[in-house]
């Protein structure tokens, strides 16, 4: 069965047009990986009997000569996404019996493409999280490092831990300020952000919606471009889902990057980076460099601010969006004598710590005396990281920075929360901005630990971003796999 | 947020609580207390930024909202939208007695 998990998305894909093996055997090898790699912790359920059947439908349409663009391949989805009939609780226990009666549209975008669910993958609580920590079920396992107990980021921790541990041959995920980028980098892995406005919002439980966005975590560049083809498209549902259609991004793998210009900001070599990571950094403009591109230094002047933005927008749209967790009509309930008591000892017992604490940031930023001192001036400082961005794309195609300041970090070593914020300082800025972002391995640091480095496009520019992160993939030939991933 | 010792104590935490419609055991909200200085005092750096002469920015699509026309899309699904209630009865969320 071994044979069957060293194929990736495009690869498998191929093979079962050509019919070397059917839907089901690949299947049924992903359920012995999740077996073998239940450790990990990575999925919160599993759907063995839907995914059996609908790998029957696949085979049936590959007979029938129908198969549909990701016909038959057994993908992941991250805890925010819902899906019909099966639980879906972000990871909380406000939601731990919540069964939508409803599909998202990005993760039916997939079913109908002919994707075959696996089952539904662990994450920080509601998304807020950037080591998997947060999860009302415990956190998820980095599979690099087996034995030190890693965080696979967050928060699409399981995501990633799944797709590097080959208990998933890809997954979706959702980033907010970094949680498919981040995640992505730490498992080794690739993870891709897209323009926000490019997946429906639809059906995926909301966190901070001027930032949320879904994505593909998988193994390789061109396996992103082949899922986000079938994630992205218009959603008449999603008052924000961009009205545009996006190019097949299967048409720009080989395109190259002669003559691109990328631009480097000094703003991301700051102190507290790691010197494993300095030196990949500078690996990779090389290697762009010698693929043909023009490098540039450039400057994204209020960097530094992006993170104190974001944690007053995130928390102040998540204070509001999580107001409809109320113990009445979804979710768990505890009962009490009066309503507002009942409200504030559902809500209590049923937000974990981090999530209480964002709430009570939103709040407070929000309420009355504060609104104009904190959230508004956020907004407004959010208008020139976004203008800083502009300015460079005069100038610039691409902007190559590091995926995180370290890599992956031993699961319960980070308790204060402001430290464990900075793990989003390179991943954050384009998010404010609403701007696709990459992140691909490109290296091991000395611990033997996975590097990220991130590419960001302009808005819209998905199809360049592929270009460029398929040359840097190419130099950078990034074949190891993680000591506990499925063999 | 140019007064920094705005900065907040357990008597603000009971109010943002009880505005979050959020229970917090007495035990924890020292700690809380602590959590949220420290943050509040790290967004604090955006003082150093002048933002005189610029618009907030809410959304970055770029694009105006659309309209559509209202009309109802869907309905009669009463037994869905109560499938996850925790306690409903003859087609209503049921909720604590409420007496003004």
């Amino acid at each position: 069965m071994s044979d069957l998990l060293k194929f990736d998305l495009l690869s498998a894909s191929i093979a079962l047009k050509n019919k070397e093996f059917s839907s089901l055997e690949l299947t049924n090898a992903y359920f012995e990986a999740i077996e073998q790699t239940s450790a990990l912790g990575a999925y919160l359920e599993i759907v063995k009997d839907h995914s059996i059947n609908m790998a029957k439908a696949s085979d049936k349409n590959f007979k029938n000569g129908t198969a549909r663009p990701l016909e038959g391949l057994p993908i992941g989805v991250k805890d925010m996404f819902c899906t019909k009939d099966i639980k879906t609780t972000a990871s909380s226990k406000i939601l731990e019996n919540f069964c939508p009666t409803y599909e998202s549209t990005v993760t039916q975008n997939l079913w109908d493409d002919g994707a075959v669910m696996l089952g539904k993958l662990s994450c920080d609580e509601f998304a807020m999280g950037s080591s998997n920590e947060t999860a009302a079920k415990g956190n998820v396992v980095n599979p690099w490092l087996k034995n030190s107990k890693m965080s696979p980021g967050g928060s699409s921790g399981g995501s990633a831990s799944a797709v590097a541990a080959r208990s998933a041959l890809a997954a979706t995920g959702t980033d907010t300020g970094g949680s498919i980028r981040q995640p992505a980098a730490f498992c080794g892995i690739t993870g891709l952000k897209p323009t926000y406005g490019r997946c429906s919002r639809w059906g995926i439980v909301a966190f901070s919606s001027s930032l949320d966005q879904a994505g593909p975590l998988t193994r390789t560049v061109s396996d992103a471009a082949l899922m986000l083809n079938s994630m992205a498209g218009h959603d008449k549902k999603d008052s924000t889902s961009a009205n545009l259609e996006m190019p097949d991004l299967m048409n720009y793998l080989d395109r190259g990057i002669r003559g691109k210009k990328i631009g480097i900001p000094k703003e991301y070599t700051q102190d507290g980076i790691s010197d494993d990571i300095v030196s990949f950094y500078e690996k990779s403009i090389n290697w762009l460099k010698d693929s043909g591109a023009e490098i540039v230094p450039v400057s994204l002047p209020h960097t530094k601010y992006a993170l104190p933005v974001y944690y007053i927008i995130a928390p102040a749209e998540a204070s509001s969006n999580l107001a409809r967790y109320d113990g009445v009509r979804y979710g768990k309930r505890n009962e009490a004598a009066s309503l507002d008591e009942m409200y504030e000892i559902t809500r209590g017992n049923g937000f974990g710590e981090e999530v209480k604490r964002r709430i009570m940031i939103g709040t407070y930023v929000l309420s009355s005396g504060y609104y104009d001192a904190y959230y508004l001036k956020a907004q407004k400082v959010r208008r020139l990281i976004k203008e800083d961005f502009e300015n460079v794309f005069e100038e610039v195609d691409y902007i190559l920075t590091p995926s995180t300041p370290t890599t992956s970090f031993e699961l319960g070593k980070k308790q204060d929360p402001l430290t464990m914020y900075l793990n989003d300082i390179f991943t954050v800025p384009a998010s404010l901005a609403g701007l696709p972002g990459i992140s691909l391995p490109v290296g091991l640091d000395k611990s033997g630990l996975p590097i990220g480095i991130q590419l960001i496009a302009n808005s819209f520019d998905e199809p360049g971003l592929i270009s460029t992160a398929r040359v840097l993939e190419r130099s950078a030939e990034f074949n190891f796999i993680a000591d506990g991933a499925a063999k | 947020m140019s007064n920094k010792e705005s900065i907040v104590d357990i008597p603000t935490v009971n109010k943002i609580a009880r505005l979050s419609r959020l229970n917090i055991p007495e035990a924890s909200k020292q700690n809380l207390t602590n959590d949220l200085n420290n943050i509040l005092g790290f967004v604090a750096q955006l003082d150093e930024v002048n933002t005189s002469d610029v618009k907030p920015l809410a959304s970055v699509t770029g694009h105006k909202l659309p309209l559509r026309s209202d009309k109802v899309t869907d309905g009669n699904i009463e037994d869905l939208v109560l499938k996850n209630a925790p306690e409903s009865s003859s087609g209503f969320f049921v909720v604590p007695k409420v007496i003004e």
